[in-house]
């Protein structure tokens, strides 16, 4: 027999609990109490609702460029929502519903956005890593992260989010290469959004599915509608457990759909169409959801109007605090700040030298 | 002659070149369809069609190392990184192979390869977006650093960087993309690689300067005209590295004075060779410790701040000041 196919210990499923037309499957509806429900549904409206608000205000001049995450929510934000508090989410820039759900706060984020790296400071009880830009480099760090967590005899898990265009760097390669070998608790998500600015999913890969990459690295691989909490949430959850279980990493392909703009300084029109953008409208993962807690009659009308009513106010105060803040902010030495555990010499001098020359009288003054 | 901003005279290179060499292709990441992030490549796959404009999946390091593959092979690849910040993914490609291929084929094989990345502040940009890393690039023996500071000599140090046989990274001020417009003519023009220039004569004072930087250093020595009645020379390096220290230190001998100026960090920076390169051939010339006004040690912090982070004309007007107090 010289030749014969070899059978690969995994296939790759394809998950979807929850379709755009809201027909539910009830074998595989997760079991997720209704507080919960109800708050990963307040946080999803909450990112939502500031997602716009931030691309107003970045149309207004009041924030910096800045990468929407609208249309996304599902798939990063079930995803987390399996985490313990202590294990680690290691973000790419798109997760603004997981971030704000791990305990980020609406100002943090506005300052960064607003060009202060103070919106970057973590605060002690998280065990996240900042939002990373460079694509696909904090691949290898969750990587890392989960072989310390494995070192260390703990049973917390790293879970590192990423997109469709990182599945070309060599560093989702080397990082799962490295999670199958040492069988590391880690959960990679991808949110293919379909774009990488301009280059669609297609042309990213000839692969037909983003996770069956997986299985070339001898880790489980699972794709899942994206626009669908309850799926990514069943696939999250497994993947998470089988992590803490120490039996090794998993691939989760969230199939989703970046409904604005790469950064605010891009044009999609450039390179797609508005009915590929309003089909993927119907399938919004916010309405979706809604629909289902509806249905489930956990959410009425009235309340959707309370939760909206109550967002717009959480997003407008914290405008207000966050511009408050920003005045208070203006401390140039902050430049310094951060670098070295300790500052060396040479850098001192250099701050020196900055507020001499801060200080210093106008020229005029000194020369007439 | 039509007027033209850095973007459109990059572009008249780009188009220009590819319509005299096939052997010419671009590539890199949104470069077909969306023109490049900042429209530098606009038109070009209209023009040229996708085997020559090509939109490559997300990944640096691929596309640098497979140009190298091409011109060994004998093709002209202009790469494009969408951002400074981005090319050290290639770094590895660049340092063990593009700068040392014809150095490891002892003459065999040659990488006339361009990577063309904007660089630098002011544009209120995200992290990893505004940095200024050419000292980076200019310590590899092999690879040539080119930085332009306007359209018109951009355009025609971009020809000459496709028309060279070696690596070239070729490094754009995004601050100056749409800044302002000269002259550009649409016949053919070049600048030899490896020559800086004369921006500006003067007696009093030398001040060295590129890229972005060239404005704010230009205004400075009108400011040092106009306040104390100092003639400021001004030198534009145009290429970093191999560096030409033929009109700085002719500069330095007469003026006896000099200050250098880049937002790059100050320590290991360009600036710190431009002084070792005066203190070895203008040292009896110089009448005052050379100055280096630049970015400091630091990242360059998020836009908020940057402006403090940046060089600007008091920065520079302030230590020609004292260049030209010092007796």
């Amino acid at each position: 027999m010289p030749r014969a196919n070899i059978e690969l210990p995994e296939a790759i499923a394809y998950l979807s609990i929850l379709d755009e037309q809201g027909r539910l499957d009830r074998e595989l509806e997760p079991r997720i109490d209704e507080g919960l429900l109800l708050r990963l549904y307040r946080t999803m409206l909450l990112a939502r609702r500031f997602d716009e608000r931030l691309l107003s205000l970045q149309r207004q001049g009041r924030i910096g460029t800045f990468p929407p995450s609208s249309g996304q929510e599902a798939a990063h934000l079930g995803a987390v929502a399996v985490l313990e508090p202590d294990d680690w989410m290691v973000p790419a820039f798109r997760e603004l519903a997981a971030e704000l759900w791990r305990g980020r706060t609406l100002e943090s984020v506005l300052l960064y956005n607003a060009g202060f790296n103070e919106g970057a400071r973590i605060p002690p009880e998280r065990n996240d890593l900042p939002i990373s830009i460079p694509v696909g480099s904090q691949i290898l760090h969750a990587v890392g992260i989960a072989w310390a967590l494995r070192y260390r005899k703990t049973d917390r898990v790293a879970m590192v989010f990423f997109g469709d265009g990182a599945t070309s760097q060599g560093d989702f390669h080397e990082g799962l290469n490295f999670a199958g070998v040492f069988s590391l608790p880690v959960v990679f998500v991808c949110q293919n959004n379909q774009w990488a600015i301009s280059h669609p999913r297609s042309r990213q890969t000839r692969s037909r599915t983003l996770a069956q990459k997986a299985l070339a690295y001898g880790i489980r691989g699972i794709q899942v509608d994206g626009n669908d909490l309850l799926a990514v949430y069943a696939a999250a959850g497994e993947a998470v457990a089988r992590a803490r279980a120490g039996e090794g990493a998993t691939l989760i392909e969230c199939v989703t759909y970046r409904l604005s703009v790469h950064t605010t300084a891009d044009d999609p029109r450039r390179y797609r169409t508005d009915e590929e953008v309003e089909a993927w409208r119907r399938r919004d993962p916010l309405t979706r959801f809604q629909n289902y807690l509806a249905e489930r009659g956990i959410l009425s009308e009235e309340k959707i109007r309370g939760s909206e009513e109550e967002v717009g106010r959480e997003i407008q105060q914290a405008v207000e605090r966050a511009e408050e803040e920003m005045k208070r902010l203006a401390d140039p030495l902050a430049l310094f700040d951060h670098l070295w555990a300790e500052m060396p010499a040479s850098l001192r001098e250099q701050r020196e030298e900055f507020i001499a020359a801060m200080s210093a009288p106008p020229r005029e003054d000194r020369h007439g | 002659m039509a007027k033209r901003n850095l973007v459109q005279a990059l572009n008249l290179a780009l188009r220009q070149e590819m319509e005299r060499d096939d052997r010419v292709i671009v590539l890199g990441e949104d470069v077909g369809r969306d023109g490049g992030v900042f429209r530098v490549t606009e038109g070009l796959i209209e023009r040229f069609g996708e085997e020559r404009v090509v939109d490559t999946p997300l990944a640096e390091s691929a596309i640098v190392g497979a140009s190298i593959g091409m011109a060994v092979a004998g093709l002209r690849p202009v790469c494009e990184i969408q951002f400074d910040g981005f090319t050290y993914y290639a770094m590895h490609q660049i340092e063990s192979h593009a700068a040392r291929l014809r150095w490891r084929s002892q003459g065999r094989h040659e990488v006339p390869l361009v990577v063309r990345a904007p660089y630098g502040g002011g544009v209120r940009a995200l992290e990893h977006h505004s940095e200024s890393r050419e000292a980076l690039w200019a310590h590899l023996p092999g690879l040539k650093t080119v930085i332009p500071s306007g359209p018109r000599n951009a355009r025609a140090l971009l020809v000459s960087a496709i028309r060279d046989p070696d690596p070239v990274m070729f490094f754009e001020p995004k601050a100056l993309y749409r800044a302002f417009r000269e002259e550009v003519p649409e016949a053919e023009e070049t600048l030899p690689l490896g020559r800086s220039r004369v921006a500006r004569e003067g007696t009093d004072l030398t001040l060295v300067a590129y890229g972005a930087m060239l404005r704010p250093t230009l205004e400075a020595a009108e400011e040092l005209k106009r306040s104390r009645g100092a003639e400021a020379e001004v030198i534009d390096l145009l290429t970093i590295s191999p560096l030409d220290d033929t009109l700085l230190v002719a500069s330095a001998r007469k003026t006896g004075r000099v200050a250098v100026v880049h937002e790059a960090p100050r320590s290991f920076g360009p600036g710190a060779e431009i002084v070792a390169r005066l203190v070895e051939k203008a040292f009896y010339h110089l009448e005052a410790p050379v100055a280096r006004v630049t970015g400091y040690d630091v990242i360059i912090p998020l836009f908020s701040r940057e402006r403090y982070y940046l060089p600007d004309v008091p920065r520079i007007v302030q230590a020609a000041q004292r260049l030209l107090e010092a007796p």
